[in-house]
């Protein structure tokens, strides 16, 4: 008979095994997810390749005021998120409930100034197809910046809300006391830090085209 | 398990990193802008992903996985770019 492992499934031999298991995949979703949005930063170096002037006077419309501290935002909330999981580890519940609800408010707080952004776009008739007029030269290529400004960031603002709503559901279970476990608070973890980093790349992309 | 200061130290750099991102955007250093900025946006990833993921600690197999996205991403990126890139060196019609 094989040694039984309490909270192992049966087709692994610990349940070291099994966590390693349960962190893999999560890479390698998160694999697919570079893959994701891997395919429009092709579009967007390709565009960015072939119209460089209009790129860079597109890049100027928009604010660093916005994009600069929403980079802050999503840093700290990775900080808070890193300090759950070690609160996680080491079982203490009530710094892993603070950690998780500081991350979910710079996770709102990181959408809300995205928000102010858009309406800001929005006002200066920025807004592709939609509403969209341009002074300079060159304004269809301007305007394919502003599909790929808001396909890029509209993607990402939706992966924030994901992330927003697993980790608030986590951190009312580790209020009640329903977790049995610290990796459902690493794995998710992964996926918030991952959100971040599609961030760090965005933001250079798309707000520091040229020198500003 | 990794200690608080690590995080705060990952924290700090990533801060400092990202000051330093928007302080040379504001340097006209022609074609070095973009190069520099990716740098500085791979480095704070290697950071998050070594420490904040975890990835500095973890099994090797676990290395593959985390690397196989990028590789990806790199491979789209440069043979894409190699076809695009050279199209002006001959007489194709560009695009």
């Amino acid at each position: 008979m094989p040694e039984v492992h309490p909270g192992t499934a049966h087709q692994f031999e610990t349940a070291e095994q099994q966590r390693d298991a349960d962190i893999i995949g999560m890479w390698t979703f998160l694999a697919t997810e570079v893959m994701f949005f891997g395919g429009l930063i092709m579009c967007y170096t390709f565009a960015r390749f072939t119209y460089p002037q209009a790129f860079q006077a597109a890049s100027h419309r928009l604010y660093v005021i916005y994009g600069g501290p929403n980079t802050a935002i999503l840093l700290c909330s990775s900080f808070t998120m890193a300090l759950a999981v070690r609160a996680a580890q080491m079982g203490q519940r009530k710094s892993l409930v603070t950690c998780l609800a500081l991350t979910v408010l710079f996770g709102l707080a990181f959408l809300t100034v995205k928000g102010f952004e858009y309406h800001t776009d929005f006002v200066e008739h920025l807004v592709p197809r939609w509403d969209f007029k341009w002074q300079g030269a060159e304004a269809r290529h301007a305007e394919l910046f502003f599909w790929l400004y808001f396909t890029l960031t509209g993607l990402h603002a939706v992966h924030v809300t994901i992330g927003i709503v697993v980790l608030a559901t986590l951190a009312i279970m580790a209020w009640r006391g329903r977790l049995s476990s610290d990796l459902p608070i690493e794995i998710s973890g992964l996926y918030w830090h991952f959100v971040d980093i599609v961030w760090v790349f965005l933001f250079p992309l798309l707000y520091l085209v040229g020198h500003r | 398990m990794t200690s608080p200061r690590t995080y705060i130290s990952t924290f700090i750099a990533l801060m400092a990193l990202l000051a330093a991102t928007v302080g040379a955007a504001y340097i006209d250093l022609g074609q070095l802008n973009l190069p520099i900025a990716m740098v500085i946006s791979i480095a704070k990833t290697l950071l998050i992903v070594l420490f904040f993921m975890h990835v500095r600690h973890s099994s090797r197999v676990t290395w593959i996985f985390a690397a196989a996205g990028f590789f990806w991403l790199l491979i789209l990126l440069c043979l894409a770019m190699a076809d695009y890139a050279t199209r002006p060196w001959t007489s194709v019609p560009p695009f």
